[in-house]
């Protein structure tokens, strides 16, 4: 049966995907590539991935104030994640998406969920979102890490600016 | 919108205060709504992080508000920019990149803000006072103003930064509020020896640990030597705000809302108590680096946070310790210092940079690694006494990096290769 969760939500919108799951925190600038959509940080557990069109949920944000830039440009650049979910509201997640729809009408959806939900989301769960902060669960969704995950294997890409 | 607002804040959103200042209002009240506050506030001074990362969306951001009118309302300092603009030629960075970046830099300085362009801004001109309520963007420089300096800000990220100086106000909430400024976990530093807390590595290590220990609470420290330097506060503010969320710590007699440890919580218990052992401190040394020892390095990287005078003077005697030995820069490694104009306008009244320059260093100002592209395709492994460069340089250059104390980073840069005395616990 599919699971149905009720999220705060932070930035409105619709979404669909697959969830891409961390307990670490991410700082988006230094850990996510605005041009590849890569998770970068070396030494978070998501090293490698590709989170574009993803379903990114991460306990909160950390680190660089230059998180919100770095997420606006990913939404620009078309490799942003789907949607960012999150068990403590964290403004500068927020923001990058609030910028970058008063400037481009553009946004992903930012939702924050209780503690309990937020850890009974599993990889690869299939998550559909509402407007209204309505998560829907599929009720297929193992929680297994081999379904279509996009991994390379801590790989560095070098930047080029 | 539930947020609760004033005659004036209307009338920037109605648009009475031209485009900018309606979408800059628009931001600040979404981001009140956000965070659930039930009004806005005043700021009296502004610093803004949003002019450092050279993106698209950023130019094109930061144009729009300049060509709607935007003007800031408030005294507004710039952390780095992406550009060395005297000498970005000299760094090999190309004439598209420099012309965005110029352009990017100029929308902000014609909005009014002040061209300071350095990320330690509380070591340079328009210091905050205690108390004042102020919007900052740049971690390291949101962590020392709270906890040094006693001004009140909440981490605001790029593009908030702005939008804050252009109105004036923020949404009212966070650490703006002095009940949201007590502590909330302890850390206890009576295992660590006085000797270990004179090396400046060891605040950057603290930091490191702090901030993943401490997640997004507020953390006492009890029993930091008083007599730390802002350059030591500096390196723990900027590992704090990397590896966490720090957005302020108090240290018992040291910092101004911190007298006792009863006054740092406030009337709080701590939620939870760390003695912190030389064994974490050790774990967290390891930790800032992915390069090895012995590894050849290609560059060294001083100033993350920018560098200060003191800085400036503390490298020279280093060197000079080399050069009077007759021993030089490595051929093959690139030695970069990074400043701002201000400390570097002290550091030219001394003799500080001849001695840096004569050993080989390259010193370039208003900009970082991170955001300016200096660093070659050619550079594998770098070298910093930085424990926030150490943080992002694996995943922002593509580098190994190997952290130590800028002693050891003078020692590698000689020998051409990392070369660190045995941990920082037995002296540096």
């Amino acid at each position: 049966m599919e699971r149905v969760l009720k999220a705060r939500v932070l930035v409105a919108g619709r979404a669909e995907g697959t969830a891409t799951v961390s307990k670490e925190p991410l700082s988006l600038w230094g850990g996510l590539c605005p041009r590849t959509g890569e998770i970068i940080d070396r030494r978070h557990e998501l090293a490698g991935r590709i989170v574009t069109g993803r379903i990114l949920v991460l306990p909160w944000g950390r680190g660089s104030s230059t998180s919100s830039a770095t997420l606006m440009e990913s939404i620009k650049a078309g490799v942003a994640p789907a949607a960012i979910i999150t068990m403590r509201v964290d403004p500068i997640l927020a923001l990058g998406s609030i910028v970058s729809d008063e400037l481009y009408g553009r946004s992903i959806p930012i939702l924050v969920v209780e503690p309990g939900d937020f850890q009974s989301i599993r990889q690869d769960d299939r998550i559909t979102i509402e407007s209204d902060g309505t998560l829907s669960i599929a009720a297929d969704s193992d929680g297994s890490l081999q379904s279509g995950q996009l991994f390379t294997r801590r790989k560095i890409n070098r930047k080029r600016r | 919108m539930s947020v609760k607002l004033s005659r004036q804040d209307n009338e920037f959103l109605d648009g009475g205060r031209g485009k900018a200042g309606r979408m800059a209002m628009r931001i600040v009240v979404r981001m009140a709504e956000v965070v659930d506050a039930p009004e806005l506030m005043d700021i009296s001074q502004a610093h803004i992080d949003g002019c450092g990362l050279l993106s698209d969306a950023g130019l094109e951001f930061a144009e729009t508000l300049a060509a709607g009118g935007g003007n800031v309302s408030v005294p507004t300092t710039l952390n780095m920019g992406p550009l060395d603009l005297q000498n970005w030629e000299h760094f090999g960075v190309n004439k598209e990149f420099a012309a965005k970046a110029i352009r990017q830099g100029k929308a902000y300085t014609d909005m009014g803000c002040i061209p300071t362009w350095s990320c330690a801004p509380y070591q340079g001109y328009l210091t905050p006072r205690f108390g004042q309520q102020i919007a900052w963007g740049e971690s390291n420089a949101i962590c020392y103003a709270n906890s040094v300096l006693g001004a009140r800000t909440n981490r605001y990220g790029d593009f908030m930064d702005i939008c804050a100086a252009i109105t004036g106000r923020v949404p009212k909430c966070g650490l703006h509020l002095k009940e949201n400024r007590r502590g909330q976990i302890l850390l206890r530093l009576a295992d660590i020896e006085p000797a270990i807390m004179r090396s400046t590595a060891f605040y950057a290590v603290l930091g490191h640990y702090l901030g993943s220990a401490a997640e997004d609470k507020i953390p006492v420290i009890e029993g930091l030597d008083a007599a730390v330097s802002s350059d030591q506060l500096k390196a723990l503010c900027a590992a704090a705000a990397s590896a966490g969320a720090v957005a302020m710590f108090h240290a018992v007699g040291v910092t101004p809302e911190a007298n006792s440890l009863e006054g740092a919580f406030g009337g709080n218990e701590p939620e939870r108590i760390i003695d912190v052992s030389l064994s974490d401190l050790q774990e967290a040394w390891d930790d800032l680096s992915t390069a090895k020892e012995k590894d050849k390095l290609d560059l060294v990287v001083l100033g993350c946070p920018h560098f200060s005078f003191d800085e400036f003077r503390d490298l020279a005697g280093l060197i000079r310790q080399k050069t009077e030995q007759g021993q030089r820069l490595a051929p093959e490694v690139k030695f970069v210092i990074i400043s701002c104009q201000s400390s570097y306008a002290l550091a030219q009244r001394s003799e500080y940079l001849d001695v840096a320059r004569g050993f080989g260093a390259e010193i370039t100002l208003d900009t970082c690694v991170f955001h300016t592209p200096m660093v070659g395709g050619d550079t594998k492994v770098i070298m910093t006494n930085s424990g926030k460069c150490a943080y992002y340089a694996p995943g922002e250059l593509g580098v190994n990096v190997a952290f130590g104390t800028m002693a050891d980073c003078v020692e590698s840069a000689v020998a051409g290769c990392v070369r660190r005395k045995e941990g920082l616990w037995k002296g540096s």
